[in-house]
């Protein structure tokens, strides 16, 4: 049961995140070049994406379970240690706050140099297309990965397609990027827990047996989040003042 | 060629990102692990204790190099 809702939850946490980023691209693309490319380039990647994650979660169904969770443990570990380093760094001033109004700007006037606008935009297409297809990616492989390490990936998807619905609609509704969803804060979450479910798969798949089972996942959430904050807090103390301002900005 | 290139690319940046040492890191370590517990050696706390240190050290890395430049 613990198992489950930290699934869905890590998923949904995950596809927020990843949705927030390419909705910006969309919305540069679809504001500048028109919406129908925009929207097209998007639906074409969501059903790739639909694709990649049908194909590959029945596949990994059939593998044991114990080799299934050592690789994807070990994968998830290094995945998500690359996510919670970057967003300590962030967190800790040492790196720039990802800023989805800038890239929103910076995206727009790329796309306005990029001359007329025929009938049939391939150049947003593609635009929309790749952004979608590739942040979407991470999510596929945090969708097939997590959900196919407890062989759920119908679970994983859910907490995916919440998210992906709940962005959507936002992003209809505002007609501007997201720029006030706490994305450093949602991927620091996101880091920690694919760090602790790697940290936990990975594990149980070389044959460590977890005092108190389950429950073991929530203490290594706790234990992931104190390890952070410590280093976020001596990055804080040890960085100059001027490297703070300049990630600030 | 040159899109295989680009693909193996994009998988590299994807899954190893910035430091290749975490990602060495974490394979010693959940080989050492797989070694010890087939030994009867249930060292649970092993892998949380050697994940903290390669990401202090990693976290230690980026920042000085970020303080030089």
């Amino acid at each position: 049961m613990t198992r489950d809702v930290l699934l869905v939850l890590a998923a949904f946490l995950a596809c927020t995140v990843e949705m927030v980023e390419a909705l910006t691209i969309v919305l540069a693309v679809g504001v500048t070049r028109g919406w129908r490319s925009a929207i097209a380039g998007t639906l074409s990647a969501v059903a790739a994406l639909a694709v990649v994650v049908a194909v590959l979660g029945p596949a990994l169904a059939h593998l044991p379970i114990d080799s299934l969770r050592l690789i994807i443990g070990t994968l998830l570990l290094v995945f998500g240690l690359q996510w919670l380093r970057k967003a300590i760094l962030r967190a800790g001033g040492v790196k720039a706050l990802h800023d989805e109004a800038s890239i929103y700007a910076r995206e727009v006037s790329e796309l306005r140099l990029a001359g007329e606008r025929p009938a049939h935009d391939w150049y947003a297409f593609t635009v929309a297309f790749k952004g979608v297809f590739l942040e979407g990616l991470e999510v596929a492989f945090i969708v097939v990965t997590f959900g196919g390490s407890q062989h759920h990936v119908g679970l994983a998807a859910l907490g995916a397609l919440a998210a992906l619905v709940i962005v959507l609609a936002v992003g209809a509704i505002v007609h501007a990027p997201l720029s006030r969803v706490p994305e450093n804060t949602l991927k620091f979450g996101v880091g920690v827990m694919l760090t602790s479910f790697g940290v936990f798969w990975a594990a149980e798949g070389a044959g460590v047996d977890w005092p108190g089972s389950d429950l073991a996942m929530l203490v290594m959430i706790g234990f992931v989040v104190v390890v952070a904050f410590v280093l976020v807090e001596v990055l804080r103390r040890t960085a100059p003042a001027t490297q703070l301002q300049a990630a600030e900005r | 060629m040159r899109y295989l290139r680009g693909f193996g690319r994009f998988w590299y940046d994807f899954i190893v990102g910035d430091d290749w040492r975490v990602a060495v890191g974490v394979v010693i370590a959940v080989t050492c692990l797989y070694v010890a517990t087939h030994h009867g050696f249930n060292a649970w706390w092993f892998l949380p204790l050697a994940v903290s240190v390669l990401l202090a050290t990693s976290v230690a890395i980026a920042a000085r190099q970020a303080r030089r430049s």
